[in-house]
């Protein structure tokens, strides 16, 4: 029988409590320092691994365009977005763009995906919710999103208004699915124990039902968080005066080809930052997960 | 008026199914007094799971009633510690956290109470430990802990050292007894295994199976601390075996 030093150690705590910690504390810190030794070096081989396609991809790019082996006009050199985006900067417009877009996207996304939480909650802790609200909700999901932008627009107007409901019905659903299904995971005898403690209603949602719905809630957090950057983009390419989905559309009837990459390019920067913040979220609050890391 | 702290008077207890009604506790009365450790005895399926989920409330469709103090056991609560086989702790929460449950320990009599359970089940150290982190053994004493902070009347255990190793689970009965020496709880146990009953309880109850029926209550007058290899300690364990041999159905006696 093999033992990993964590087995002995209980084994041995088991009997005679707190001495056999210290030692062992003691004894562990060599090996730890080895392995952050290790982690970095295997982070600096992971980038390097991961940049060689799009470095190559950006190389091949480059030479075709700058001896024109493709038309510059629809693929400009790398160096040329550069210096567009550099332009777009230093002029102030990209961030005017930028800043509409950002406040729809949050207003869409906090309105629906604080909705999407709330009746997902709702809904998975009382069965009478469910039979009222699920069969309606879900026929709704199915709708393409597409589907009803011109019926927002007519509702709604051009304005911000019907975007940001557009954004809000988008980022609803993921939030409500996942949090239903959370709270419908939460194990029935964990509810055991909170009754025979006494838990108040309010603290079996606060203490038992949220935290351990909590690795769906932040799925599907992260799921709504792109569901409504795409969103913003069908709605402003659908009619808008500002934003960088607008910037996109004005660039393509000036045969600016370089801002609609810059656009494009801000988007998949924006969306990455976001997805990386939630998931540094998942790493904060699901720390106590016991479950294969690879 | 009786003085015992625990009454189980009569309790009859049925399952409802497609295939028909199967009887599972018949007639059981019991009375535990303050400061008893009783442990249930049976074979599997005798229903004495059951008896402990009726006494701790999570069961209430019964015949018959059981009260605590004279007062009819409705729902479940912090007067009835429960013990589950497997810890039941919140993964989420750390040893500390999981022990104070809904309670803040930001309160600083809260905070010195689970200081003080932490001492008492030999967690120093481990306060900020995830349950990821813990043996079976020491996640069940965290949950005993989590039970004691609530200052319970009585603590009903269900097979809680079953799941665990025969070393650790005699390191765990051993605590158990500290435990009851320090604060004299009063214990309900269910267990499957002789030795366990033997070494921990003043009485023994053994039941039959199908329907579950008191089969006899055996008092243990060894002293404290028992010797599992005392003679005095082997020849009860020989009554109780005997006892529980009985409710098991005779068979032919074979060749090799």
């Amino acid at each position: 029988m093999s033992l990993t030093p964590s087995d002995t150690a209980s084994n041995l705590i088991e009997k005679s409590g707190k001495p056999v910690l210290k030692t062992l504390k003691n004894q562990s810190s060599a090996p730890a320092l080895r392995i952050t030794q290790k982690n970095r070096s295997s982070k600096v081989r992971k980038l390097v691994l991961g940049s060689v396609l799009p470095v190559l991809t950006l190389v091949v790019w480059q030479y075709a365009s700058a001896n024109e082996i493709v038309d510059a006009t629809l693929f400009p050199a790398p160096t040329t977005i550069v210096k567009s985006f550099y332009d777009l900067i230093v002029t102030g417009v990209l961030y005017e763009h930028l800043q509409i877009s950002v406040v729809r996207a949050i207003l869409g996304f906090l309105l629906g995906g604080s909705l999407g939480l709330l009746l997902g909650l709702i809904v998975g802790m009382f069965n009478r919710a469910e039979e009222v609200f699920d069969p309606t909700v879900q026929m709704l999901r199915t709708v393409p999103l597409l589907a009803i932008t011109p019926l927002f627009i007519l509702w709604f107007g051009f304005g911000e208004l019907s975007k940001v409901l557009l954004i809000a019905l988008g980022a609803f659903f993921p939030l409500y699915v996942n949090t239903f299904l959370g709270v419908r995971n939460v194990d029935s005898k964990l509810f055991d124990v909170s009754k025979v403690l006494e838990f108040s209603r309010i603290h079996q949602i606060t203490r038992l039902v949220l935290p351990a719905a909590m690795p769906n809630v932040l799925l599907g957090l992260r799921l709504s968080v792109s569901v409504a950057w795409l969103v913003l983009v069908v709605a402003e390419l659908m009619g808008a005066d500002k934003g960088v989905g607008y910037m996109i559309q004005d660039a393509r009837s000036f045969m600016q080809t370089e801002v609609v990459f810059v656009g494009i390019i801000l988007f998949a920067a924006v969306g990455k930052l976001t997805d990386s913040f939630v998931r540094l979220l998942e790493r904060k609050l699901l720390k106590w997960q016991d479950s294969y890391k690879g | 008026m009786s003085t015992a702290l625990l009454q189980i008077r009569e309790v009859s207890k049925t399952f409802h199914s497609d295939g028909g009604d199967t009887v599972a506790l018949d007639q059981i009365g019991l009375a535990v007094n303050t400061g008893e450790i009783v442990s249930i005895i049976g074979p599997s399926g005798c229903g004495k799971s059951t008896l402990l989920k009726i006494v701790a409330g999570l069961d209430i469709d019964i015949e018959g009633d059981v009260l605590l103090e004279g007062e009819p056991i409705t729902r479940p609560s912090r007067e009835k510690g429960f013990i589950f086989q497997e810890h039941r702790l919140f993964p989420w929460l750390n040893v500390e956290r999981n022990i104070a449950g809904n309670l803040s320990l930001r309160d600083p009599a809260v905070r010195r109470q689970v200081d003080d359970l932490i001492t008492l089940v030999k967690l120093q150290g481990f306060e900020k430990t995830y349950p990821k982190q813990l043996s079976g053994g020491m996640a069940q004493r965290v949950a005993i802990a989590r039970a004691l902070l609530r200052n319970p009347k009585v603590l009903l255990l269900d097979e809680p050292f079953g799941a665990l190793d025969a070393f650790t689970r005699s390191h765990m009965q051993e605590a158990l007894l500290d435990i009851w020496r320090e604060n004299r709880t009063t214990m309900l146990f269910v267990t499957h295994d002789i030795d366990e009953a033997v070494f921990l309880s003043h009485r023994i109850v053994v039941l039959d199976s199908r329907p579950g029926r008191i089969k006899s209550i055996i008092t243990n007058d060894l002293t404290l601390p028992r010797k599992r290899t005392s003679t005095a300690f082997q020849e009860l364990r020989t009554v109780v075996l005997r006892t529980l041999e009985h409710t098991e159905p005779e068979k032919e006696s074979w060749e090799i």
